[in-house]
C-alpha cells in the first residue's frame, strides 16, 4: 500500500466534519459563563484560521487572539540590516528561507539588495546550501538562519555536514528562537491586557512540538491554568482543537492535550534536540519585534564553532543600532495579540503585501498578510 | 515611488505589474485602444487583432513544452481570446553566444508544429546574438495579427447572472516550471498545459455560444483573470472553491510549497463567461477537449469589483490579485 500526498490532508478538509464541529462548538459554547479568547501562537495556525474562514464558524463568545509565532514577523529590523549588510559584501552569497527576503529593514529588503546586484537566494531546505557552496568555491556563502524549534535542527544538520565534508566557505548568521519563553512573557503581562484581548487558552504550535515535544507547554497548564491543545494545521485539526479547549474550559480543567497525535508526542524528537545542543547554546536574550528583549529565547553557535559564525567574523561592519518600527505600524501590538490587523490605521492602505511597512504584512504566516489575503470580508 | 528599482515582483502579473503598467506605460502611451487593456488590441475598426509577447523561461524545456511552443501558443492564444483567427506572426530572437545549435533547431521545430495547429505563418523576423552573460540563453519575442471572426468579447461586459467556466484543471504550467526550476524531482506525470486554444474557441463559436468574456489565465493565474473581470465590469464574481478543477499533482506542489493554485500560471487554460442558459452547452464543448473543464461560479452584484470565494462549509473570503514574487513558506 502506498501513501499519497493527498492522504495527508484530504480527510482534514472535509466539509461535513468541519460543519459538524462548528455545530457542536456552538452548542457547547452556551456553557461558557463569559467570552473566551484563544491564542494561536503559531503563524501557520493564523494562516489556516484565516484561509479557511474559521472565525466565521465561531459563536460570538469565542474569538481568536493571534500570537507571535511567525519567524519572519518577529525579526527586528537590526537583524534584517545585518542580512542586508552581509549581502552587499563583495563575493558573498546570502541565503535564507522564503519570505525573509521581502521584509524591509532600514535600508530596504534583501529583495532590494538583490535588485542592486547582491547575490541573494532562498532555499527550501538548508541542506541546499551545501550544493551552492560547492559550486561557488570562491564565494563566501552565508546562511541567514531563521525559524523556531522546527527549523533549528536543520541548521544544526547543515553545520554538521559543513564540518564533516570540510567545506570552508559556509558561514552562519543564527536567528533561531524558541516558543515557550515568549509565551511566558505574554502570560506575565496578562493582568494588564484589555478584556477583549485576554488569552484564556492556547492552540499549541505543533511543528514546534514535533521537535520539542508537548511537555514544553506544561507550565502554561499547571502554573498559569490555561488549557493548551497542540493542534495540526488543517481546518478539521483546528476545529477539533477548539472543541477540546472548549471542553476543558467548561469542565474547569487546564491540561496539555495533543490533538495532532499523528506527529506529536510528549518528548518530541530527542535526536533532533541532541543535534541542536551539540552546536548551539542559549543566547542571553533575543530582541523580538514588538516584544523587546526576551531572555533565553534564542540560540547562538557555541564558542567552539565561532569560525562559522558570520556575526563574529563580520562584527566590525554589522550595524548595531536598534531601529524603531514605522510610527504608525502596529506589528508590535499585533504580535502580542493586543490588536488585530484592521485596528492598524495603515493596514491595507499604506501597508500592503506589495509595499509592506511592517513585517506582519510580509510573511504568509503573518497576521496582517493573512487578513489582507483572506480575512477582508466585512 | 519608494522602491526606485524594478524588482521581480513587477513581472509577476499581479498587483505590482499592474501598478507598473498603469503608472508608467499607460500614463505615457495611453490611447483609446491601449487603454482597453485586452489580451490583444483591436485595430482597423475591430477587423484585426494585434498582440505581442516576449518569452523567457528557465529551464528552456519543461515537461509538456519548451520556449518555442510557448512563444507561438502565447501570442496565438492572445489573439484567439479576442475571437480572432491567428494568421501572421513575427519572431525575434535574442540568443546568447555559445547557445547550442541542436537545441535551437529543436525549439524551431516545436514552433513550426504549433504554428500548424493554428494554421498561422511567420512572415518576418529578426535575430540578435549577444555576448555570453548578456541574456540567459535565449529570449524570444513574437507578435501576431489575427482576423476577428467573433465580435464583442470584452472584460467589461460581465453582468449579473452570467456563468463562469474554466477550460481545464488549473496551475500545471506554473507548477511544472517552478518544480523544474528548483530541481524538485517529481515522480509524477504532470505536464504543462501549454497548448494552442484557437481550435477550442472555434468549436465554441461554431456551436453559436454567446461568448461574453474570455481570457487565458497566464501569469497571475485564475485569480488575476477573475479580478480583472470583476474590476473592469464592476461586478462580483462568486466562485465555489470546491468546483475549481485542480489536479492532485498541482495541489501536492501547492501543499509542499505553500502556493495557491489560483495564482499559478497557465499556458493553455482559459476562463470564459457566458449567459447562464448556455453554461451547460459550453461545458459540454469544453469537455470534448478536456474532461476537467468546469462551471466554477456566477456573476452577481454583492461586492462590486471583487471576487468572492465560497467554501463548501459555508465560509467565504475575497480572492485577491496575487502579489509579490512566488516564494515558498518557511514551516
Amino acid at each position: 500500500m502506498s501513501i499519497e500526498l493527498k492522504d495527508l490532508y484530504d480527510d482534514f478538509r472535509d466539509a461535513n466534519v468541519i460543519k459538524a464541529y462548528a455545530k457542536q462548538i456552538a452548542i457547547d459554547a452556551k456553557g461558557l459563563n463569559r467570552p473566551i479568547g484563544i491564542m494561536e501562537v503559531c503563524g501557520g495556525h493564523t494562516h489556516t484560521i484565516m484561509k479557511y474562514g474559521l472565525p466565521q464558524l465561531m459563536p460570538a463568545n469565542i474569538h481568536f487572539v493571534h500570537g507571535p509565532g511567525c519567524p519572519v514577523c518577529i525579526m527586528p529590523k537590526e537583524r534584517i540590516d545585518h542580512a542586508y549588510t552581509l549581502a552587499m559584501q563583495e563575493n558573498v552569497i546570502l541565503i535564507t528561507l522564503g519570505d525573509m527576503i521581502k521584509v524591509p529593514g532600514s535600508n530596504g529588503s534583501l529583495q532590494d539588495a538583490r535588485a542592486k546586484g547582491a547575490d541573494v537566494r532562498f532555499v527550501y531546505s538548508p541542506m541546499d546550501v551545501l550544493e551552492i557552496a560547492k559550486t561557488n568555491p570562491t564565494k563566501k556563502v552565508i546562511f541567514f538562519a531563521i525559524g523556531f524549534e522546527t527549523t533549528t535542527p536543520m541548521t544544526a544538520a547543515l553545520l554538521e555536514s559543513v564540518i564533516t565534508q570540510k567545506i570552508d566557505n559556509v558561514l552562519f548568521h543564527i536567528n533561531h528562537v524558541t516558543v515557550p519563553e515568549v509565551m511566558t512573557v505574554l502570560m506575565a503581562d496578562e493582568e494588564n491586557r484589555p478584556v477583549e484581548n485576554k488569552i484564556d487558552a492556547f492552540l499549541g504550535p505543533s511543528h514546534v512540538s514535533v521537535i520539542a515535544g508537548s511537555d514544553i507547554y506544561q507550565p502554561f497548564a499547571s502554573v498559569y491554568k490555561r488549557p493548551v491543545v497542540v493542534s495540526g494545521f488543517e481546518p478539521v485539526d483546528v476545529m477539533q482543537s477548539i472543541h477540546m479547549i472548549l471542553r476543558q474550559m467548561i469542565e474547569g480543567r487546564s491540561e496539555v492535550e495533543i490533538q495532532y497525535s499523528r506527529a506529536v508526542d510528549k518528548k518530541g524528537n530527542e535526536k533532533a534536540q541532541a543535534l541542536i545542543r551539540k552546536y548551539f547554546e542559549k543566547a542571553p536574550f533575543f530582541s523580538w519585534r514588538g516584544l523587546g528583549k526576551v531572555a533565553n529565547s534564542s540560540w547562538k553557535l557555541k564558542e567552539e564553532f565561532s569560525s562559522y559564525d558570520a556575526e563574529k567574523i563580520y562584527k566590525d561592519i554589522l550595524p548595531t543600532k536598534e531601529c524603531q518600527d514605522h510610527k504608525l505600524c502596529r506589528c508590535g501590538d499585533i504580535l502580542k495579540g493586543l490588536a488585530t490587523p484592521p485596528e492598524c490605521t495603515i493596514f491595507g492602505t499604506l501597508c500592503k503585501p506589495s509595499n509592506p511597512i511592517g513585517s506582519c504584512m510580509v510573511s504568509s504566516e503573518g497576521a496582517c498578510a493573512a487578513y489582507y489575503r483572506y480575512g477582508n470580508m466585512k | 515611488m519608494k522602491n526606485a528599482t524594478i524588482t521581480l515582483a513587477h513581472g509577476n502579473g499581479g498587483s505590482e505589474s499592474k501598478e507598473l503598467v498603469e503608472s508608467l506605460f499607460y500614463s505615457t502611451f495611453g490611447n483609446s485602444i491601449l487603454n482597453n487593456s485586452e489580451d490583444a488590441a483591436l485595430i482597423e475598426n475591430g477587423k484585426l487583432a494585434f498582440t505581442t509577447d516576449s518569452f523567457t523561461v528557465s529551464p528552456l524545456s519543461f515537461s509538456g513544452g519548451d520556449i518555442g511552443k510557448l512563444a507561438i501558443c502565447g501570442t496565438c492564444n492572445d489573439l484567439a481570446m479576442m475571437g480572432a483567427k491567428p494568421k501572421y506572426l513575427s519572431i525575434a530572437f535574442m540568443i546568447e553566444e555559445g547557445f547550442s545549435f541542436e537545441e535551437l533547431r529543436h525549439i524551431i521545430k516545436s514552433m513550426h508544429d504549433e504554428l500548424e495547429k493554428n494554421d498561422a505563418i511567420i512572415v518576418c523576423g529578426d535575430t540578435k546574438v549577444v555576448p555570453k552573460g548578456n541574456v540567459d540563453k535565449l529570449f524570444i519575442n513574437t507578435t501576431g495579427i489575427g482576423e476577428v471572426y467573433y465580435n464583442g468579447i470584452s472584460a467589461s461586459h460581465l453582468k449579473e447572472g452570467m456563468s463562469i467556466l474554466v477550460s481545464r484543471d488549473i496551475g500545471s504550467h506554473g507548477a511544472v516550471v517552478f518544480a523544474a526550476r528548483e530541481g524538485m524531482a517529481l515522480s509524477s506525470e504532470l505536464k504543462s498545459d501549454c497548448a494552442s486554444l484557437y481550435p477550442q474557441v472555434k468549436s465554441l463559436v461554431d456551436a453559436s455560444i454567446s461568448i461574453v468574456a474570455m481570457r487565458d489565465a497566464t501569469r497571475g493565474g485564475l485569480a488575476a483573470v477573475l479580478n480583472e473581470w470583476a474590476s473592469s465590469s464592476g461586478v462580483t464574481i462568486e466562485i465555489n472553491e470546491a468546483s475549481i478543477p485542480i489536479c492532485e499533482e498541482v495541489q501536492g506542489i501547492c501543499e509542499l510549497l505553500g502556493f495557491e493554485a489560483t495564482a499559478l500560471a497557465n499556458e493553455g487554460t482559459f476562463v470564459i463567461a457566458v449567459p447562464v442558459e448556455e453554461a451547460e452547452k459550453t461545458l459540454e464543448i469544453l469537455r470534448q477537449t478536456n474532461q476537467s473543464a468546469a462551471i466554477i461560479g456566477t456573476v452577481n452584484n454583492s461586492y462590486k469589483g471583487k471576487v468572492v470565494l465560497k467554501s463548501s462549509w459555508g465560509t467565504q473570503r475575497f480572492l485577491e490579485l496575487p502579489t509579490g514574487e512566488l516564494l515558498p513558506r518557511i514551516c
